[in-house]
């Protein structure tokens, strides 16, 4: 299945937009813009308040948890019910070797329930694509975190509270703090900050918790906090992955925060106007501490309000594209037609 | 081709007449603009008529009918009501009344906010005879038969050029 992930335009349609989301990768600036954009007009700008919209009446979403998740799954519910959609959330916890054939039937049999679009979140890198290569053409899927491959619409609601706060990406030095090896989030948050060219990307964190050659992925590596988060405009904090992790990669916790941990005096380093975000679950005291948490460059809870209407974006995006596509099929259609027609010698000019 | 421009200044005032002469001015209405041409017209009057209260806008992208056809509309804007729409009285402001799904579309988001006390319908211009559902304005800027085609231009300045059935200038 990892090999499928190296050709991830299996996600655009025959316009080149969305029809799936699965991951960043591949994708362009246009469409990262897009949804920032649509997720904008979302929210009043002087309340900040999300009004629910009636645009997906009538339409199905189903939400496919094979593994747990809080925030993610509650803010796409309710992004789903604000864009007045039909839904449905099933957990489905399942090991991960009894995944091929079952999961297939599972899928096959919600499908029939006449679903338009599965969010699907599971422990298994691949798992939403897989998904995606065996739905209906006309179902649609959006990858809500697989295995430590990708979480699209978490980066995108990152650099939405970064386009809030900072305006345009490409100006800012972004430091990613933490977990970088088992993280799903850094990966697409990275993808992401190169789509929209940042000015510098940097993952900062011990030897053991980097993926074998960082650089690879463009961005500057950094084992010293102090001198990672040095001048950056933002500041990203990521979770200890301990599900995740199959040996002792860290000596304890208690050292990690010691060398890792966000501290105010060590916030003092970046840019005095930084912001300070986190995907959450947050672990106080393991890699931040509470003052810098709930202090003022803290914009940790904003990012679970924007990620309501970044989600709502994406649906709406998508299930928009669907219906562009098929417009766009149908007057093609008309215009074979006509150009049929043209050419018969029997019909009468128009 | 010569074109034939509207004078909007006067339609403009005499939609202001119309409402300083009507039962609505006296009960403290709140205006509501439709983005984006209504909106245009909607400041104007907002200004001449002195209301108060900020003008509200709407836009009704979220809420049209065709979304199955063509989909999202790539400049849609956020709404603004910055006021409670519960028994107030509204006054609704669009450019052009043709089939009535615009007027639909906003009636059905301004009750997404509230249960207004009336809303008075306001045009610039009426085009007559192609309504698909059953609205008309009560105040009327100007009419015309719907073979003619407009163009709204704006804010400043506020233009409307009419265009005939084949889209020549009429």
């Amino acid at each position: 299945m990892s090999a499928r992930l190296s050709s991830p335009n299996i996600q655009l349609n025959e316009l080149g937009k969305l029809h799936h989301f699965l991951t960043l990768e591949g994708l362009k600036q246009p469409h990262l813009v897009e949804i920032l954009d649509t997720a904008e007009s979302f929210i009043n700008p002087k309340t900040k308040e999300i009004k629910k919209v009636p645009i997906l009446r009538g339409k199905s979403i189903m939400n496919l948890f094979f593994e747990p998740s809080t925030r993610t799954r509650t803010t796409f519910e309710i992004a789903e019910k604000r864009l007045s959609a039909d839904i449905e959330s099933l957990d489905i916890q399942t090991s991960a070797t009894k995944k091929g054939e079952s999961l297939l039937d599972t899928l096959w049999n919600l499908q029939a329930m006449q679903v338009d679009m599965f969010v699907v979140r599971h422990a298994q890198s691949g798992a939403a694509q897989f998904i995606s290569q065996h739905v209906a053409p006309h179902v649609h899927v959006l990858n809500a975190g697989d295995g430590q491959h990708a979480h699209p619409t978490q980066a995108m609601l990152d650099m939405f509270t970064i386009r809030k706060h900072k305006g345009d990406i490409f100006d800012l030095k972004v430091a990613i703090v933490g977990d970088v090896l088992h993280s799903r989030v850094v990966r697409s948050q990275i993808q992401a900050l190169s789509i929209l060219e940042a000015r510098e990307i940097r993952v900062v964190g011990p030897k053991t918790l980097m993926p074998e050659s960082p650089e690879a992925l463009g961005v500057h590596v950094y084992h010293d906090m102090e001198e990672g988060i040095k001048g950056v405009d933002v500041i990203i904090m990521v979770r200890l992955q301990n599900e995740r992790m199959t040996s002792a990669l860290i000596p304890s916790e208690k050292e990690f925060f010691k060398l890792y941990g966000l501290t105010e005096e060590r916030l003092a380093l970046a840019k005095p106007d930084a912001i300070v975000m986190h995907p959450g679950p947050i672990n106080r005291g393991v890699e931040i501490e509470s003052a810098v948490a709930d202090g003022p460059q803290s914009v940790i809870l904003e990012q679970v309000t924007y990620g309501i209407a970044v989600r709502m974006a994406v649906m709406s995006i998508i299930m928009s594209n669907a219906a562009q596509l098929s417009q766009y099929k149908s007057e093609q259609a008309t215009l074979d037609l006509e150009g049929h027609q043209d050419s018969n010698p029997s019909k009468e000019e128009k | 081709m010569t074109e034939l421009d509207i004078n909007t200044d006067t339609l403009i005032e005499e939609i202001c007449k119309k409402l300083q002469n009507s039962a609505i001015i006296q009960q403290s209405p709140k205006m509501i603009g439709i983005r984006t041409g209504g909106v245009w017209v909607a400041q104007k009057l907002h200004q001449q008529l002195a209301l108060i209260d900020p003008l509200g806008i709407i836009d009704i992208s979220f809420y049209r009918d065709d979304f199955s056809k063509i989909g999202l509309n790539p400049t849609t804007r956020p709404s603004d009501i910055p006021w409670e729409i519960d028994d107030q009285h509204i006054i609704l402001v669009d450019d052009v009344l043709y089939t009535g799904r615009t007027t639909r579309a906003a009636l059905n988001e301004i009750f997404d906010y509230g249960r207004p006390a009336s809303v008075t319908l306001v045009t610039l211009l009426d085009r007559k005879g192609c309504r698909e559902l059953p609205f008309q304005a009560d105040i009327v800027g100007m009419s015309l038969e719907c073979n003619k085609t407009i163009k709204v231009t704006g804010p400043e300045p506020l233009k409307v050029t009419i265009l005939d059935q084949h889209g020549e200038i009429a």
